[in-house]
């Protein structure tokens, strides 16, 4: 737990806190991306190279800008909520929240005791993660690939609908 | 003699940390590398602005800037001079503080590629198992101060400009990065230091680079391609097309952030040049088994130079491409070509050696360029080219 953790942990939490108390929803964006970098910065910490530097790669250069683009070409983000960003069920989302967390922190803590008793962080190298999804995970991989393409087919889809729609209107 | 010359700057760090206690020589030793980085890649860009401003006037048909020292050497140092002292306007409305920042997140992800660059024998800042990921993860969080900048602005052409930057910018790094993954595949390793170390053997003269396998020929094409995309260098500088949107999102940048977002701009080509080098040209290996006595360094720094003034060269003859023919081109032509390249380097690596597997790969690359070219031409009804003139 040396300091380059905590400085870290704050930047990740004022990140996360940023992302939902502003109020323009460009800068919501921008501080969810801070969040992500610092999240990546504790994986390597862990020593997880690759999971820290594909955090980056799909979190910050992928997502962010998906949310950015998705904020930007659906609704005017330079007008601030009215009534201020806090809804009026604050209370039930708070213990809503709470109870998530419990729950969440009581199943690793418990599982952790289940975890092999290791004195210094394994050096997982990246051969080693290739290995385990192309062996052991190899089922999960191809669902998640199939995920994805019908995803994107469907995407794919709603777009073309909308082009025709316009052509059907225009005429 | 050779090994000193080509070690010289493992050698001059050594004897510099071996100044300070023990506990801080590590430390020193990196801090002294990112010195090193930070003084020379800003030095080489002052050569090649020189350089992209006397070659593109040279293409067409005028002197460069001649003005300033003897063929106008001093240039850079004018232009240096000049964009510290302007004044630095903002936008009454624009963001503050991300109209500040959007620079230097251009200017940090843009210098920290550098990192994992083998720039000679030895000569890595860091030496990470997954290096190749930490390069493009830099890379990407490049889109996202373009973005910054454009929309900081509050200027419908800044916004406009980055919305087509970062289209760009996104629609190409797929292939920037299939045709980078085709050399992980024939490595086995994410790690740029191995595969320059794979590229350095010789058989005869000529070395093993990547680039001179049919899939290593086609991956370095698209690499190109797919690089001169990335850093929106012409023909596809739409985004900052300066007869079209004034400056894109540069537009309301002046003085010293105008200059950050230009070298931003020109070392981010550096790093890619570095990294296609590496990856396809053999890093810091020699060309010929003869010539291995020039130190390493030296053969890293001519091919980015070599690659810089390719740029400058497509710069100054190719026309610029239209936004949606730049996004067709990049998800209907190299998008598949890379995954045949996929394919290509697959049956290399299984065929085993022998001239059959050369024909074989060769065969498959061009078959697929030429049926990809004919069927995606086949919608735009071209006729024979026909030229009228003024009378």
């Amino acid at each position: 737990m040396s300091f380059a953790f905590w400085a870290v942990t704050a930047l990740t939490v004022a990140g996360g806190l940023a992302a939902v108390t502003l109020k323009n929803l460009v800068h919501c964006a921008l501080a969810v991306s801070v969040a992500f970098a610092g999240l990546a910065m504790l994986f390597l910490q862990l020593d997880a190279q690759f999971a820290g530097f594909a955090q980056i790669l799909v979190y910050i250069g992928a997502v962010a800008i998906l949310v950015v683009f998705a904020i930007l070409l659906t609704r005017n983000a330079d007008t601030p909520k009215e009534g201020g960003v806090f809804s009026r069920t604050w209370l039930a989302g708070l213990v809503v929240a709470a109870a998530v967390f419990a729950v969440l922190g009581w199943a690793v803590l418990a599982g952790a005791k289940g975890l092999p008793n290791e004195a210094a962080a394994p050096a997982v190298t990246v051969q080693q993660i290739g290995q385990a999804l192309m062996g052991r995970y190899v089922l999960p991989l191809e669902i998640v690939a199939l995920l994805l393409t019908s995803a994107l087919i469907g995407a794919v889809i709603v777009a073309m609908h909308e082009a025709v729609n316009e052509k059907g209107g225009a005429k | 003699m050779v090994e000193k010359a080509d070690q010289i700057f493992v050698l001059l760090q050594h004897w510099l940390v071996s100044f300070l206690p023990a506990a801080w020589q590590h430390a020193a030793a990196v801090l002294l590398g990112v010195v090193a980085i930070i003084a020379v890649y800003p030095t080489l860009f002052a050569l090649a602005v020189l350089m992209e401003r006397k070659g593109l006037g040279r293409m067409q048909n005028r002197y460069g800037p001649n003005r300033v020292g003897p063929y106008g050497i001093l240039q850079p140092v004018a232009d240096g001079i000049k964009s510290l002292t302007k004044e630095d306007i903002v936008p009454f409305r624009a963001d503050g503080l991300v109209h500040f920042v959007a620079p230097l997140v251009l200017v940090v992800a843009v210098f920290m590629g550098f990192a994992v660059l083998p720039m000679g024998r030895n000569m890595v800042l860091v030496d990470m198992d997954a290096s190749l990921l930490f390069f493009f993860a830099m890379g990407a969080s490049t889109e996202l101060s373009v973005f910054m900048a454009g929309w900081s602005s509050r200027n419908k052409y800044s916004l406009l400009g980055a919305m087509r930057a970062v289209a760009q910018m996104i629609s190409y790094e797929v292939p920037l990065l299939l045709s980078s993954v085709v050399i992980v595949m024939m490595t086995g390793s994410l790690s740029l230091e191995r595969m320059v170390e794979a590229q350095n053997h010789y058989t005869g003269i000529f070395p093993h680079w990547f680039v001179f396998t049919p899939w290593g020929l086609a991956g370095f094409a698209m690499f190109v391609i797919a690089s001169m995309a990335e850093t929106n260098r012409s023909p596809f500088d739409l985004p900052e097309g300066e007869s079209e949107l004034v400056a894109g999102y540069f537009t309301e940048y002046s003085g010293f952030k105008f200059a950050l977002f230009f070298l931003g701009e020109y070392v981010g080509m550096f790093g890619i040049a570095g990294l296609g080098a590496t990856l396809f040209l053999g890093g810091w290996s020699a060309p010929f088994s003869f010539l291995t006595w020039v130190p390493s360094w030296i053969w890293f720094f001519a091919k980015v130079e070599i690659w810089i003034c390719f740029f400058i060269w497509v710069r100054g003859t190719l026309p610029r491409l239209r936004q949606d023919q730049l996004m067709n081109f990049a998800w209907k032509f190299v998008l598949p070509m890379t995954l045949v390249n996929l394919v290509d380097a697959a049956v290399w690596r299984f065929m085993g050696e022998g001239w059959l597997r050369w024909v074989v790969c060769s065969a498959i690359v061009l078959a697929a360029y030429v049926l990809m070219g004919r069927v995606g031409m086949r919608r735009e009804h071209l006729g024979p080219r026909s030229y009228r003139y003024a009378e």
